[in-house]
């Protein structure tokens, strides 16, 4: 939080347009301030108006590139634009070099766009809830569009990319079996699949494999996945076979602007499928019950730390490392504790 | 509890005014800074000064470091602190480097550079410069 601010006055600020505020706003849940709880609260009720996109794939595969062009489609087509450009940070150090911006340098000086740039900052599930956070400003800021950019490499990404209501997967030729490592995952996660740099030698074969991939997926029933378990698909869902979403494959050449207008096309059509059907409610509702997961997960690790000292959740990690107790049973006995201190 | 309090990562904005096509001493230092644990938004070759102070804004950088070799310096580095000040970004931090003649530096000072980086200077005096002013402008 700026010095001498209020959440309350910065809310306000940014909810005229002020886009200095918009961007404190994001440095405030982006660092866990503890200010941060009464910003959200306040923006949440504002959000809720934008599309957001998820594009996620291997390094190498021009998603900056592929971002930059579609936000300027967008533009083209009169909607603001939001991108939050998400880049790993450095296990070793801490510290990261984003360099998103980079690619995306013909957006400046466009009030109609607003791109932030932010780190992982380590991976313990951190990550998808400063995303998730930092979304709710840009919404609440008005931005009509919002486009998560994401190295799709490992579970938090795949989180991050289910915070978007599309999320498109970026391939590229000539990056060896990495369609193996995005099989893994990630694909299931897609709703649009683009080829990036399609003119390039190897196209084809890519293009080739992820239709195999596509169909075979499609031939497969729907199942809800939750807490890494799969469940059951209820009753009421999914819808039948022949509605559901057929995700498109794309073959796009992000530099030369090629495949960038049938992408947009492909974006509005999803959403527009998810406009009042069942199938798009489902997806909301997974969405906020991801949200309440976490925040559930966040609220009992404070309850804990207010409840328990430190010295027995030493004791309780020791006991652990050297295998008094395990783990499981570790927790129980800490709720338990929790219980019997409740109020 | 673990510690979950992470301590503030200092954000730095790395930028090259003007239309010298050098980057190397950019990309040297964006990634000594990276080293040194903070979070480097490089936007690489040819920023107009509204373009740096746009994206500073957006960032919420704390710092905006500079490396210009083109000898429009006394040009664009006051333009640049100029435009943050507009936008209500005083305190952000200006540093610079590249080809600067010590006789420039005063009025570069005046005009609202914290400190320039003649050629030369070890990255690990930058962060620990850095480091420094960040640390005496946050509220303790």
């Amino acid at each position: 939080m700026p010095a001498g601010d209020t959440a309350a006055a910065l809310v306000e600020r940014l909810l005229q347009g002020d886009r200095r505020a918009l961007a404190q706003a994001i440095t405030c849940v982006e660092n866990g301030e503890t200010a941060a709880g009464e910003l959200l609260a306040a923006l949440y009720p504002h959000g809720g108006r934008a599309h957001v996109i998820g594009v996620t794939g291997s390094p190498g595969t021009g998603k900056s590139t592929l971002v930059g062009a579609l936000a300027r489609a967008y533009r083209g087509r009169g909607l603001t634009v939001g991108i939050l450009a998400i880049d790993p940070s450095s296990p070793f150090t801490g510290g990261a070099l984003l360099g998103d911006r980079l690619r995306m340098r013909d957006l400046a000086g466009d009030a109609g766009i607003f791109i932030r740039s932010m780190a992982t900052r380590g991976s313990t599930g951190g990550l998808s809830r400063m995303a998730a956070d930092a979304v709710h400003a840009i919404d609440a800021a008005g931005f009509q569009r919002i486009i998560i950019e994401t190295v799709g490499a490992g579970q938090d990404e795949v989180e991050v990319a289910r915070l978007a209501h599309t999320v498109i997967v970026v391939e590229a030729p000539g990056l060896g079996d990495d369609i193996q490592a995005i099989k893994a995952g990630i694909l299931e996660t897609a709703d649009i699949l683009l080829v990036n740099k399609a003119d390039r030698e190897g196209a084809e074969q890519t293009i080739a494999a992820l239709r195999m991939m596509l169909e075979l997926r499609n031939g497969t029933p729907a199942v809800v996945a939750h807490h890494g378990a799969m469940m059951a698909a209820p009753a009421t869902a999914p819808s039948r076979q022949e509605d559901a979403w057929q995700p498109p494959l794309i073959a796009t050449v992000a530099t030369e602007g090629r495949g960038i207008a049938e992408t947009i096309d492909a974006i509005e059509a999803h959403r527009a499928h998810l406009t009042g059907t069942p199938e798009g409610r489902e997806a909301e509702e997974r969405r906020a019950e991801a949200q309440l997961d976490r925040a559930l997960d966040e609220a009992l690790r404070r309850l804990l730390a207010e409840k328990v000292d430190a010295a027995t959740y030493r004791q309780a990690v020791e006991d652990i490392a050297r295998r008094r107790r395990d783990a499981r049973a570790t927790a129980e006995q800490l709720v338990e504790l929790l219980r019997s201190r409740g109020d | 509890m673990s510690a979950q309090d992470q301590e503030r990562k200092i954000r730095v904005l790395v930028a090259k005014p003007g239309l010298d096509g050098h980057d190397r001493g950019a990309k040297v230092v964006a990634r000594a800074l990276r080293d040194a644990g903070m979070e480097v938004i490089y936007t690489g070759l040819r920023q107009t000064p509204e373009m740096i102070a746009e994206a500073a804004l957006q960032e919420d950088v704390d710092v905006v470091g500079l490396s210009i070799l083109s000898g429009a310096h006394m040009a664009l580095l006051p333009r640049i602190a100029e435009l943050l000040r507009v936008d209500g970004m005083a305190d952000v931090i200006i540093v610079a480097g590249g080809i600067i003649p010590d006789e420039d530096v005063p009025a570069l000072e005046a005009a609202g550079v914290a400190r320039v980086f003649g050629p030369g200077t070890p990255t690990d005096e930058i962060a620990a410069f850095i480091q420094g002013a960040v640390a005496q402008r946050r509220p303790a």
